[in-house]
């Protein structure tokens, strides 16, 4: 008996309360008491009340409070006036079966809550702070910023920081999905939410708990199916509707069912015609409730969305399943997520000044920049005097020779060196913007030129590798029924081209500034996205690092591999915690699955609903069925929405 | 969580309830009352979380919540 175990004190006593009357109830059935109408009553009564005297005392309240279309009270008046009919079987019958469903919607939901809990069984519930030697274990809220704290083998990382000693492997996946683990050493970052695996860490923490990628990703996805899907407030308005107007319509055809069919000479003026409409005004108080789609909805967005994050895709709202399920065009940013963003200087061609020169140049006037094409410079500068890979002990550009540096956005930089030297560094536009005569570069990449008080010197070129799983990314995107894939980038047509033509993807748009980003983005909105009308939406796909404008000028913004990134998870809808292209269509595919169940749920639940109403309102339907449009209809739906957790 | 202030008018409260339609009704009872700007009652994760009208006393406003809260569906519960 696991499944009795494992049910809460409340379900248990539910649950003996059904098997007990039901039992009575099959009991009764095979008694002949035909003949002893007063012993016949007394005896249902018996499973009748073990069943139900809980909703007839909620329905009692009800009326006390005036809520008529409370579903205890219509519960109530339909099995007591079965009773007073003489359908004493009936009555116990809804009774029993009301109350499988209560417990078995309890069960469900119950089930899902957890499931989702276990996935998401990221929230640290200590930290190890060291202070003055000592190590305490404490409440990670009360650490501060700057703290030191030790994380032992086994251990949750509580809050994000930098390891200040030790090495070790770390296991992502309860963040990332990412089984491998990976090595991490001195002076690494080391996130929250990812469990230490083999050395002890001293970890300085950088941010408040409250702040670190565990605490924002929980608060994420539990706060997610706050934000409700348009089909879900669409069954809640519906719901407030139906059961005011079956129970209206119930009271119609009790008194205006006999009244016309007497007065219409169809039927005779007795007991038994009253009674006749008056048994079918209650089968449509056992479908009155609405229970049944009501809960199947939220059921299946919490399932989805919890599916989702396992798969590392966390969907910041059930409105936003929508959204995504609808998505035909899918805009990618070159840049981090068609390509991995590990810029490399591949060739330097210089005109009179040596190479090693022009690196030291443009390192020194990239100096203070983040850009991944500015690190690629740094790197190859570090490289070309040490001679080796670059790694913590390289020299650093002495940045004090840099006096003043300006950028010009979109296009590169200008800056004053060694209080003697303007370098101007970046694209053909800003040679053009600064009138400097140069000739284009031919080869395949990304061309950065490099001028000297006016003169052009030379060029580097820098190349991207593309992502090996980027060409079935777009593969699985056309797979799933997007119609456009669109890739936009800031470099050059010849890069942009060579590499669209490896992916695959339909469209290509090059040279574009930051801003054009946007503007194209809206232009793609007006022909093929939301504006476009019909069922169809834009998302775009960006690395989080500037394009935060687009992500949310987009009809579903998608930020990928932005972990530990704050900016992208705020301006994003959707969040890829692994840099996996492929987990676009992943995303698409549960968010397709997901709005399907909803759907399903919905039609089914309405339709069987409303047809056991037309055929309990012509006298077709007994009270059996009725049952069945409220709480078979119930489990079907529930268990038709728990298959999102498989 | 941008600034203290919007904490103060911004609160979540954990709650009991049976059925996702009470959850639905609870929401309804709880959006009618004065001082709430905006309620949203979240029946999976068992939460309700309530915006403030500027100057309302969250205590004073929840008390009346529950209060409306319970004559919609009885055996509810809000943990104030």
């Amino acid at each position: 008996m696991k499944f009795v175990n494992e049910l809460s004190k409340s379900q248990k006593k539910r649950l003996y309360r059904i098997t007990i009357a039901a039992v009575l109830e099959i009991a009764l059935a095979f008694i002949p008491l035909g003949n002893q109408p007063v012993l016949r009553f007394v005896l249902y009564l018996i499973p009748y009340l073990i069943a139900g005297y809980d909703i007839l005392i909620e329905a009692f309240e009800g009326i006390r409070n005036h809520q008529v279309f409370d579903e205890c009270f219509l519960m109530a008046v339909a099995t007591l006036g079965a009773m007073a009919l003489g359908d004493y079987a009936e009555a116990v019958a809804v009774m029993v079966f009301y109350q499988i469903g209560e417990l078995f919607q309890d069960v469900a939901v119950g089930k899902s809550r957890r499931s989702i809990s276990e996935l998401m069984d990221i929230r640290p519930d200590y930290a190890n702070l060291e202070q003055d030697g000592d190590v305490t274990r404490v409440d990670p809220d009360e650490v501060e910023v700057g703290s030191v704290i030790v994380v032992r083998p086994g251990e949750k990382v509580p809050i994000d920081g930098l390891i200040v000693e030790g090495t070790s492997s770390v296991n992502t996946s309860a963040l990332t999905g990412e089984s491998l683990p990976r090595d991490v050493k001195e002076g690494d970052e080391l996130l929250s939410g990812t469990v230490n695996m083999s050395g002890v860490l001293r970890v300085q923490t950088t941010k408040e708990f409250e702040e670190s990628t565990a605490s924002k990703i929980l608060d994420l996805v539990e706060s997610a199916s706050d934000h409700k899907a348009r089909s879900e407030q669409f069954i809640t308005k519906f719901a407030r509707v139906y059961t005011p107007a079956v129970c209206y319509s119930a009271l119609a055809l009790a008194i205006l069912g006999p009244a016309i069919s007497i007065l219409a000479g169809v039927a005779d003026p007795s007991m038994e015609t009253v009674s006749q409409w008056v048994y079918r005004a209650l089968t449509f108080l056992v479908i009155s409730c609405p229970c049944a789609i009501v809960v199947s909805i939220p059921l299946s967005f919490f399932g989805g969305l919890g599916a989702a994050s396992r798969q590392g895709v966390l969907i910041k709202g059930s409105n936003f399943m929508e959204t995504l399920a609808d998505v035909k065009v899918v805009v990618l940013d070159k840049t981090g997520t068609i390509t991995k963003g590990n810029f490399e200087v591949t060739d330097v061609h210089e005109n009179q000044r040596p190479k090693e020169e022009l690196l030291e140049l443009a390192a020194l006037a990239e100096g203070h920049s983040t850009h991944p094409i500015a690190l690629s410079i740094r790197r190859a500068w570090q490289k070309s005097v040490s001679g080796a890979a670059a790694d913590a002990a390289a020299p650093a550009p002495d940045l004090q020779r840099v006096t003043r540096v300006e950028e010009i956005s979109g296009k590169g930089v200008v800056a004053r060196i060694d209080d003697k030297e303007d370098v101007a560094l970046g694209n053909l536009r800003l040679m053009e913007h600064l009138g400097i005569d140069c000739k284009p570069c031919e080869s395949i990449g990304t061309i950065i030129y490099i001028a000297v008080d006016g003169h052009y010197e030379g060029h580097f070129v820098i190349a991207d590798e593309i992502k090996p799983e980027a060409k079935e990314a777009v593969e699985d995107l056309k797979k799933v029924g997007v119609k456009k894939t669109v890739m936009l980038t800031g470099d050059v047509q010849s890069v942009a081209d060579a590499v669209a033509e490896e992916v695959g993807v339909t469209e290509v748009c090059a040279g574009l500034l930051p801003a054009d980003k946007v503007t194209k983005v809206e232009e793609l909105l007006k022909t093929d996205g939301s504006e476009a009308g019909g069922h169809s939406s834009l998302a775009f796909v960006g690395d989080g690092i500037n394009d935060a404008p687009v992500l949310t000028r987009a009809d579903l913004g998608i930020a990928m591999g932005a972990l530990g990134s704050d900016a992208a998870i705020e301006a994003a809808d959707v969040v890829l915690m692994d840099d996996d292209p492929r987990s676009i269509a992943k995303a698409i595919r549960i968010a397709r699955k997901c709005i399907r169940i909803v759907y399903e749920n919905i039609i089914f639940a309405i339709g069987v609903k409303f047809l056991c109403l037309i055929l309990g309102a012509v006298g077709i339907a007994n009270m059996w069925l009725a049952i069945f449009a409220d709480v078979g209809v119930m489990v079907i739906c529930v268990l038709n929405a728990v298959r999102m957790l498989k | 969580m941008s600034s203290g202030k919007d904490d103060e008018m911004k609160k979540t409260y954990k709650i009991d309830v049976d059925c996702a339609n009470c959850a639905n009704k609870m929401e309804l009872a709880a959006q009618k009352t004065d001082g709430v700007k905006s309620v949203v009652v979240n029946f999976m994760t068992l939460k309700m979380k309530v915006e403030f009208e500027e100057g309302a006393d969250p205590a004073a406003v929840m008390a009346e919540v529950l209060r409306n809260c319970k004559k919609v569906e009885s055996d509810c519960e809000i943990f104030i």
